[in-house]
């Protein structure tokens, strides 16, 4: 049994703008992926952080096979998931849960809890009615939910009960990976704790693994052993969650951390920040070489021409990037506020 | 009941006026379920120039509070009082004799000593917008897509300025461009919709500055901007306060932006304050085991924590609020007492800046503080 269990190789996905009705054509295409390769170990949690419209949740989505990947593979403990037809994906569907961010949209409301957790056991005919039944009790106990509510509509639960809810239903059919999609940003600190402490429980005991997609740095940092920066489409830095933390090579993963707010003023008054101008690009039309180029500190003439590779710098620590940060943290004349002369707007009229 | 939760006394903080002075603030709700208090008995004060952070997880009622201040609640939003009996009673009768869903609020807000709870309706336009302004969380909402950001800014000018069609276009741009939007003689006639969510921010921050108000009210500004978008937002309103002195009540749920902001901290649950201190203290020597909860349960991105240590239990729902103290069903510390009597915002006896709402004894709750304090790497730095 190999140690990885997804592989993720060189994954595309474009998103078609299409015009005319009648005489329907691309006239361009939004790409959300662009060549995205990682690889996911057993037992561990790869966290994946960015900013909105990095390409996180796409990626979440093709994993799961609920997009098609333009190209490249996803290979799921050692089978390609992307060649596989609907009737042949059906037993991988078992092997992979997803968890969503909205606990409020995520669950049907016409159903009762105990339905929506027995629904994958169904969908998979395991067990039987009786068996069902006994499990879904089983596993509203072990995420903290008191058995006897098995009955109830998800409008009587909480928003943090509810993401119990959610992950009762993932973990109902023995998943090997569980891919949660900002799992937590909905909740409040408080609850956000227990169901991060929740998921790390469920994680010794049924020996999981995790792809943990979020935008809030800190909570990346405390759940994943692994940690994926992405920006615009491709992934900019991998390293492990301390390494990365420790000593980010991309500068955009400085960027990022840099910009976090500190909740320890005696650090976080005195930090200065690494100010990124601007905002993410367009990514119907993506800057030429390293998309990460207009937003530079660190840009040299030659990140525009070409594109820089993921590479490994040290073991195990990845970055995209002709001129990583050699130190961390920076002082602060290096720490200097950049201004970017555009602002990013997305004007569609000029792409189309 | 021995003490009154009407009387929530506070030390006197700073020699200068107070800008604004909240007393005893209260709103309720009538809702298809029943009364929900959404703000029972809170009190603070803002002095000019400086930054209040008002933290709590939703439903805390941080928002409600200043909506009450400047009357943006449903209508009629108040009521006059009989003298001598308890508001909150008087409230709740109020509301059970009417049948729309309304709400009402009681209380001292005073700005400038001047009591906005009762302050004329034309009165609070002419004060909303030129005196006190505010920006709310969603950018894109607070906008109006028809008009032109110019159209709106110009609009923000004249309604509280006798000044040309010229000039307030002029002023405008100057706006802008303080705010950091390049090009913007051009971008000004721009519709919302051109513009990013960092940009849409911008353009709200200039509309509320734009008339040089004493006091800007923040509502979740950044929460719905990405981390260095947040960076630049939180920058740019640090700076613009230091440039025209506005004091700024800073509403978040984020303890982070806090602690690089705020001056000084209003800790809410449940509708009342547990906690009020300066940002310094709050953070190394907190006195509430809700806030001991909260920066407990909070991931951190500049220490590495174990495992976090979570708050047991739900937030209580405001419509039937525990007896007693409103954070005693999840209090690990809680006594008898506690479910007999409500606690208020009381100063600690070595610091008279230092509020907090908990009957436990000083001595336990430093102890409690100090293990606290040492657990998530929080001490105040001994070379310092």
């Amino acid at each position: 049994m190999s140690d990885v269990l997804l592989e993720v190789e060189d994954v595309t996905k474009h998103f078609p703008i299409t015009k005319g009705i009648v005489f329907k054509h691309e006239v361009a295409s939004v790409r959300a992926l662009d060549g995205v390769s990682l690889s996911v170990r057993r037992g561990e949690t790869l966290g994946i952080v960015g900013e909105s419209g990095c390409g996180k949740s796409t990626l979440a989505r093709v994993i799961m096979r609920l997009l098609e990947p333009t190209s490249g593979r996803i290979v799921f403990d050692g089978a390609d998931l992307t060649r596989l037809s609907e009737r042949e994906l059906r037993p991988f569907r078992r092997e992979l849960q997803m968890i969503f961010q909205d606990p409020y949209a995520s669950l049907n409301s016409r159903k009762r809890v105990g339905a929506i957790v027995s629904e994958p056991l169904e969908v998979h005919s395991m067990g039987t009615e009786a068996e069902r039944k006994r499990r879904v009790q089983d596993l509203l106990d072990v995420v903290g939910l008191n058995p006897e509510h098995y009955n109830r509509f998800p409008h009587e639960f909480s928003g943090g009960q509810r993401q119990r809810i959610g992950v009762a239903r993932a973990l109902a059919v023995n998943p090997k990976l569980i891919v949660a999609d900002e799992p937590v940003s909905a909740l409040d600190v408080s609850v956000q704790a227990q169901i991060l402490n929740l998921l790390r429980d469920l994680q010794t005991e049924f020996g999981l693994t995790y792809v943990f997609i979020a935008h809030d740095l800190s909570v990346v940092r405390h759940i994943s052993d692994r940690v994926a920066v992405m920006y615009l489409g491709k992934v900019a830095e991998l390293a492990e969650s301390r390494d990365l933390y420790a000593g980010p090579k991309h500068p955009y993963t400085g960027a990022l951390l840099s910009a976090v707010p500190v909740a320890n003023p005696r650090v976080g008054r005195r930090r200065s920040a690494f100010v990124l101008g601007g905002d993410v690009p367009n990514p119907i039309n993506p800057p030429s070489g390293c998309r990460f180029h207009p937003r530079c500190p660190r840009a040299q003439p030659s990140c525009s021409e070409s594109d820089p590779p993921l590479v490994e710098l040290r073991a195990g620590h990845q970055a995209a990037c002709f001129f990583p940060l050699e130190k961390w943290p920076l002082t602060d004349s290096e720490m200097r506020r950049v201004e970017s002369p555009d602002e990013g707007m997305v004007d569609m009229e000029a792409v189309l | 009941m021995t003490v009154p939760d009407d009387l929530a006394t506070h030390g006197q903080r700073s020699t200068d006026a107070p800008l604004l002075e909240v007393r005893d603030l209260r709103t309720y709700f009538k809702t298809d379920d029943g009364i929900v208090k959404a703000v029972d008995g809170v009190s603070f004060e803002v002095s000019p120039g400086q930054t209040i952070g008002v933290v709590g997880e939703s439903g805390s009622g941080k928002s409600v509070t200043m909506m009450s201040i400047l009357d943006l609640n449903p209508k009629p939003g108040r009521i006059a009082l009989r003298g001598g009996a308890v508001p909150g009673e008087q409230m709740e009768a109020f509301l059970q004799g009417t049948k729309k869903h309304t709400s009402v609020s009681t209380g001292e807000a005073l700005f400038r000593g001047e009591n906005l709870l009762q302050a004329s309706k034309r009165r609070l336009r002419a004060l909303r917008g030129s005196e006190v302004s505010m920006i709310f969380q969603d950018p894109m909402t607070s906008l109006n897509p028809v008009l032109t950001i110019g159209d709106q800014l110009v609009e923000a000018v004249t309604l509280h300025r006798d000044v040309t069609a010229k000039r307030a276009r002029q002023l405008a741009i100057e706006g802008l461009k303080e705010v950091g939007i390049p090009r913007a003689e051009s971008r000004i006639d721009d519709y919302p919709h051109q513009f990013s969510g960092g940009m849409r921010q911008r353009v709200m921050i200039a509309m509320a500055l734009i008339n040089d108000p004493a006091l800007l009210i923040a509502d979740e500004p950044t929460t719905a901007l990405d981390v260095t978008t947040q960076a630049q937002i939180l920058g740019l309103i640090r700076e613009l306060q230091r440039e025209h002195g506005t004091a700024v009540i800073l509403i978040t749920h984020d303890l982070g932006v806090v602690a690089e902001t705020a001056d000084e901290i209003v800790v809410m649950y449940a509708a009342r304050v547990a906690e009020q201190a300066p940002v310094f203290s709050l953070f190394e020597q907190p006195l509430h085991p809700y806030t001991w909860g909260l920066l407990g349960s909070l991931p951190r991105i500049d220490v590495e924590l174990e495992r976090l240590t979570q708050i047991v239990g739900q937030p209580p729902s405001l419509l039937r609020p525990p007896a007693g103290c409103r954070f005693r069903p999840r209090c690990a510390f809680a006594f008898d007492r506690c479910r007999r009597e409500t606690p208020v915002a009381l100063p600690a006896s070595f610091d008279g800046e230092h509020l907090s709402a908990c009957f436990l004894d000083e001595e336990r709750k430093l102890e409690e503080s100090r293990r606290v304090v040492a657990e998530l790497g929080l001490e105040a730095e001994e070379a310092a």
